[in-house]
């Protein structure tokens, strides 16, 4: 009788989404003014977010085409957004046809919005889920028909740690989801940190405050708290590092300095 | 490809480095920069084409500017770099050798055509992308609502067809919404519900703090409560239920609705209300039970300080009689017409009566004045059963014994204030009934000493607490010793040596007689045995026989002919060794279902002796009925005897007795001989065998032994 977790009381459009802001700061239009305006807020303090983001997705491109790489043929990515361009399953279908991958958000826009852009896509799929409810992801009807428990999967957990509170537990939630892959499997994460940014503490802080205000905290944190995601997980080098120093592809030097700002890491299970 | 150095693919590629390096930085494509300029490089090749084709076409440079949005470079800053990247370096890099003014007049169109080309294709993919997102979260409203609208559809199947009523009102008790239950509960009308106030529930039952409850509730300080709480029902019926209420908060926590769950327990209550009766009342007079009322005692008695308490324990004399004789569906009748009499003595406010069972009744009072109430309540009570109770024609006169407990509360026990009231009666009832007597502690210590020892004579008995002594019988003839008398003697642990008058009657009142009756016959028998083993089986004038007292309770016993039979088979003895002592007021009025077990004992050879004869109505024309060998007379009849001259009348009256005894072929037995001119007399007076202190006092065994023997030598 209770309603599931992922299911809001309504849709409300007139309440930003971090999943739309997220799209509006990669120059997508996947979204509405109330997101733009809580975008521009927060970009009134920190003018380069948009380079933080594009520095996600291109980490995430390269760890996806790391795994790849490995031999992973399975994706699940937790916190998935408004699918733009550079998606998991575009990289990874590119880089080994076949790959199966599956999107988890808990917004229901997104996921109607995942739900079009995957139409005709037999190898990826989206769950409606919340990252703090593990089981649910894990016993979706999705993660059955696609992935393989039994064999190594690549976890995605980009840029999406840093909105679940501590009162949420997200060390329990991760850990969770790693007793569930097998041998082998990576863990690909992002995270949001003050240590980075190329801003005083105080204007940072002030981004911050514009998501407590839409009611999607931003929690910083710093490296070694960050660092504990990955116990259990031997790190891939070159580390936990930021964005644009895990396994560049051009020159670090020439990244936006906001790039720096939080940090990035590949760890793979014993 | 590869470009021969400063040849035309050589150029075109490092415009498109240039492009790409001024490009790049406002860009959100996740490639790297050598990514996003090979796919710049196709755009250059288009342009460069465009820019030296014969037959110019601005449709190239608008399909590029469309083609820079494809590769997510939909910052307007994008194009502003780009056209400047064109403007400065296309004609340079790409011109070849070609007119200077017509290049640059062609470079300039293709920047509006790629502009327009940009703008047009922004426009499209930002509204394809608006289209997408509004569509989305339609969709995700859509299945939002559909997964609402199913919980919703359960929600209220659960609110319709729950079996417990629901109701939600607002805070000022306004009620919204109900359901069928709670409609049918109320009666089923709708507007008895609907549209009311919560508040104009009250009801003259509700417990002090249901609506103190309430008002914590709707202030938001409490979250739940839970009654029981009556409501009347349109009909002027009351509905009883289990309520429970709770506070609904909207999502920021605030007070919004109040949610009531409502049982009904009105038939439940009923029955509680029935059965408690049931438990509490007495189902033939209606009155308050025993349980009641010791209830109301143990309240009376844990009263403050300064309240007391009066109680009159009521029995009727006779009633068992009435019952007998009248049967016992009159005597039920009698005990309702008591009873409603007894009702109408106790009205005032802490006054009641009860029936604890028979004919027993008992009547409270309390308050601070019981001293004079109580009186007043006994005397009203016998006054009440004054007037004759008619049953099947017959006017019956009632009377009652009545004891009196009064006193301050707490100081006794309800156990120990009943007792006392018993006590009491029972006192009222030996000074000849139809009376009240008021507690005394003095009477009360020695009925209280009966009462220990009653309920310690059955221990006793398991203990062998019990001993016999014997009292010689002695042949007035020539002195010899015949048998004796066996005498039951308790050693109680705290008294000493008790006497049969001191317990008996208790055991015949707890019904230990027959079991103890039983030990001291066997014990008796035994002794009997062991006297003959020492003297041969015979003395010269017979079996040295031993005499038993058989209570009435013995006497009704069903077991009494097996047990001797029994008894003296074990052990050998011989039927005529033993002689039965029974009273004769125990065999006054007795029928032949009585008497039967004593013949088929004296058909055996057991002899039967009527102790105390000439004590109660001595039935002359009875005697010859009855199975009876031995008249055992009174010592009334001897006492006079102890002087000398004796009493000529007593004189008369034994020697007719024992002339009548004799004529009847009975023996005659007298009892307490205490002097030898006594038994002299009574020798001479025709007295058969005689007993007392002249010859000895009861003694242990080995005395008659002793006794046998001087009477053997002697």
């Amino acid at each position: 009788m209770e309603r599931p977790a992922w299911a809001p009381r309504s849709i409300d459009i007139t309440v930003p989404s971090v999943s739309r802001i997220y799209d509006y700061y990669l120059g997508g239009s996947h979204n509405f003014e109330v997101d733009r305006e809580a975008a521009r807020k927060a970009m009134e303090f920190m003018p380069g977010l948009p380079k933080i983001m594009q520095a996600n997705r291109a980490f995430m491109r390269r760890a996806v085409r790391f795994a790849a790489g490995e031999g992973i043929t399975q994706f699940l990515d937790i916190g998935s957004g408004i699918p733009t361009f550079g998606n998991v399953h575009e990289v990874a279908q590119a880089a080994r046809p076949g790959t199966r991958v599956v999107y988890v958000d808990h917004d229901p826009v997104a996921v109607a919005h995942s739900h079009a852009v995957l139409a005709g896509n037999e190898d990826a799929d989206v769950v409606a889920a919340d990252l703090r409810k593990p089981q649910e992801i894990l016993s979706s009807h999705q993660v059955e028909r696609l992935i393989d428990l039994n064999r190594p999967v690549a976890l995605l957990l980009v840029a999406i740690l840093h909105f679940v509170e501590d009162a949420d537990d997200p060390y329990a939630a991760v850990a969770e989801l790693s007793d569930a892959l097998a041998p082998g499997s990576l863990l690909i994460l992002t995270h949001a940190s003050y240590e980075g940014i190329p801003l005083s503490p105080e204007r940072a802080e002030g981004a911050v405050d514009v998501y407590k205000d839409i009611r999607n905290p931003l929690i910083m944190r710093s490296r070694e708290e960050i660092a504990r995601f990955f116990e259990g997980y031997d790190m891939v080098e070159p580390g936990l590092v930021p964005m644009p120093r895990w396994r560049p592809e051009s020159a670090p030097e020439d990244e936006d300095p906001y790039a720096f700002s939080g940090f990035a890491g590949v760890g793979r299970t014993a | 490809m590869t470009a021969e150095p400063d040849g035309p693919e050589d150029r075109l590629r490092r415009f498109a480095t240039i492009w790409s390096r001024a490009v790049f930085p406002v860009t959100s494509t996740s490639l790297t920069r050598p990514e996003f300029e090979e796919q710049l490089l196709p755009l250059a090749r288009r342009l460069s084409g465009a820019l030296r084709t014969r037959s110019f076409d601005a449709d190239e440079a608008k399909a590029v500017g469309a083609a820079l949005i494809g590769a997510h470079c939909t910052d307007p800053e994008a194009l502003t770099r780009t056209l400047d990247c064109v403007d400065a370096y296309l004609v340079l890099y790409c011109g070849e050798d070609g007119p200077q003014e017509e290049l640059r007049m062609r470079s300039s169109r293709l920047q509006h055509a790629m502009a327009a080309g940009f703008a047009q294709a922004l426009r499209e993919r930002t509204l394809g992308e608006q289209e997408a997102i509004a569509q989305a979260a339609l969709r995700a409203q859509g299945v939002v609502a559909q997964a609402l609208h199913a919980t919703e559809a359960r929600f209220r199947a659960v609110f319709e067809g729950a079996a417990i009523g629901i109701g939600i009102a607002d805070l000022d008790g306004n009620v919204l919404q109900v359901n069928g239950a709670l409609l049918r509960m109320f009666g089923g009308s709708e507007q008895s519900v609907r549209g009311r106030n919560v508040m104009e529930w009250t009801h003259p039952e509700d417990a002090p703090q249901t609506w103190r409850l309430y008002d914590e509730l709707v202030r938001g300080d409490r979250d739940h409560y839970h009654v029981e709480k009556a409501f009347n029902r349109p009909d002027g019926t009351v509905l009883w239920t289990n309520l429970t209420v709770s506070l609904l908060r909207d999502a920021d926590g605030n007070p919004q609705y109040q949610l009531a769950l409502m049982e009904d327990t009105t038939e439940r209550r009923l029955l509680n209300l029935r059965l408690r009766y049931e438990a509490t009342h007495d189902a033939l007079t209606g009155l308050p039970n025993r349980t009641l009322f010791f209830e109301r005692l143990e309240k009376a008695l844990n009263a403050a300080e300064g309240q007391r308490f009066g109680l009159c324990y009521l029995d009727l004399d006779g009633f068992k009689t009435i019952n007998d004789s009248l049967g016992h569906a009159a005597g039920d009748r009698l005990l309702v017409e008591v009873a409603d009499r007894l009702q109408s003595c106790a009205t005032a406010p802490g006054e009641m009566v009860a029936r604890l069972g028979g004919d027993e009744f008992v009547a409270l009072t309390t308050g601070p004045a019981t001293e004079s109430e109580v009186d007043d309540l006994a005397e009203r009570i016998m006054n009440a059963l004054v007037t004759p109770i008619r049953i099947d024609g017959r006017e019956l006169l009632v009377r009652g014994s009545i004891g009196i407990v009064e006193g301050p509360a707490g100081e006794r026990t309800p156990a120990e204030v009943l007792r006392s009231a018993d006590i009491t009666m029972y006192r009222a009832k030996s000074a000849g009934g139809n009376r009240s007597e008021l507690a005394d502690p003095e009477a009360d210590a020695r009925a209280i000493t009966r009462h220990g020892l009653t309920t310690a004579l059955p221990a006793a008995l398991d203990r062998g607490e019990f001993f016999i002594e014997y009292q010689p019988l002695v042949h007035l003839g020539d002195g010899s010793v015949r048998g004796a008398e066996a005498l039951v003697r308790w050693l109680h642990p705290q008294h000493g040596v008790l006497g049969p008058d001191r317990f008996i009657p208790l055991a015949e009142h707890t019904g230990l007689i027959v079991p103890l009756g039983r030990w001291v016959l066997e014990e008796s028998v035994r002794q009997a045995r062991e006297w003959r083993e020492r003297h041969g089986e015979q003395t010269d004038s017979g079996p040295l026989r031993i005499n038993v007292n058989l209570s009435p309770c013995q006497l009704t016993h069903p077991g009494l002919v097996q047990d001797t039979v029994d008894i003296l088979e074990r052990l050998g003895v011989q039927p005529d060794s033993l002689c039965l002592e029974v009273t004769e007021s125990a065999l006054i009025g007795a029928d032949d279902d009585l008497l039967k077990p004593l013949r088929r004992l004296a058909e055996m050879g057991v002899d039967i002796a009527l102790d105390d004869f000439g004590t109660g109505y001595s039935n002359l024309a009875n005697l010859r009925r009855l199975p009876v060998s031995i008249l055992k007379l009174d010592r009334s009849f001897t006492q006079s005897m102890q002087q000398f001259p004796a009493d000529p009348v007593d004189l008369k009256i034994v020697e007719g007795i024992v002339s009548l005894a004799h004529s009847l072929d009975l023996a005659v037995t007298v009892e307490g001989v205490e002097t030898g001119a006594q038994a002299e007399q009574l020798r001479i007076l025709g007295c058969d065998t005689a007993q007392g202190w002249y010859y000895a006092r009861p003694g242990p065994p080995e005395r008659l032994h002793d006794l046998a023997l001087v009477d053997a030598t002697g």
